[in-house]
């Protein structure tokens, strides 16, 4: 395996770690989407892109190649549902509680 | 292979803490987000366990199989919620 391949995919599982704390320690739904739908995108894109890498041109890193065009376009379209859907049924947004932090 | 199983286990490392989430999240649209993402990390799962056992070339086809559903079933819960979600909440609430 490559030094290259390595290093990319090592950055993608960087990005999913990144999502991960983002999911735990942000304080509301909206901050969290925040996390989720641009990190995740860029990690796992970069992992498949890892993985191509190491693969070479062929038929399986064309359907890798696929992977990340697909999720590239599904996972902020996802968010943006979850999103609106919050929004029109009255979710409110997050405020720093009084008295101090 | 040994660098596939370590990003293997580190994937499933993440999945976990989101896990957390999953289980504990304050509203029906945390567990639906958290739900997603475990999703998402689970096509790379999918992609980096075709390399451990050395045949990508069928486990690419269920990763991308698993992308389109993840994609339509969180689709699919957002519209159901964006209709019908202010009764649960009421209800949770009550």
């Amino acid at each position: 395996m490559s030094i290259v391949a390595i290093i990319v995919l090592a950055s993608g599982l960087f990005f999913l770690a990144v999502t991960a704390i983002g999911l735990i320690r942000l304080p509301d739904f909206f901050t969290r989407v925040h996390a989720v739908s641009k990190s995740e995108t860029l990690g796992i894109a970069l992992v498949l892109l890892g993985l191509m890498i190491h693969e070479g041109f062929s038929q399986v890193s064309l359907k890798l190649a696929l992977v990340v065009v697909f999720v590239a376009i599904a996972n902020p379209v996802g968010a943006h549902v979850l999103t609106r859907a919050a929004v029109r049924t009255g979710l409110l947004p997050w405020r720093r509680p009084k008295g101090g932090d | 292979m040994t660098e596939f199983t370590l990003a293997a286990g580190a994937i499933i490392g993440i999945s976990a803490v989101i896990f957390w989430r999953l289980i504990n999240g304050k509203t029906v649209y945390n567990r639906l987000l958290a739900s997603g993402a475990v999703g998402t990390n689970a096509i790379a799962l999918m992609a980096v366990t075709g390399f451990i056992f050395e045949r990508p070339d069928m486990f690419v086809d269920l990763a991308l199989t698993y992308a389109l559903l993840n994609f339509i079933g969180v689709v699919a819960a957002g519209k159901y919620l964006e209709r019908h979600g202010r009764d649960e909440e009421e209800a949770e609430r009550s």
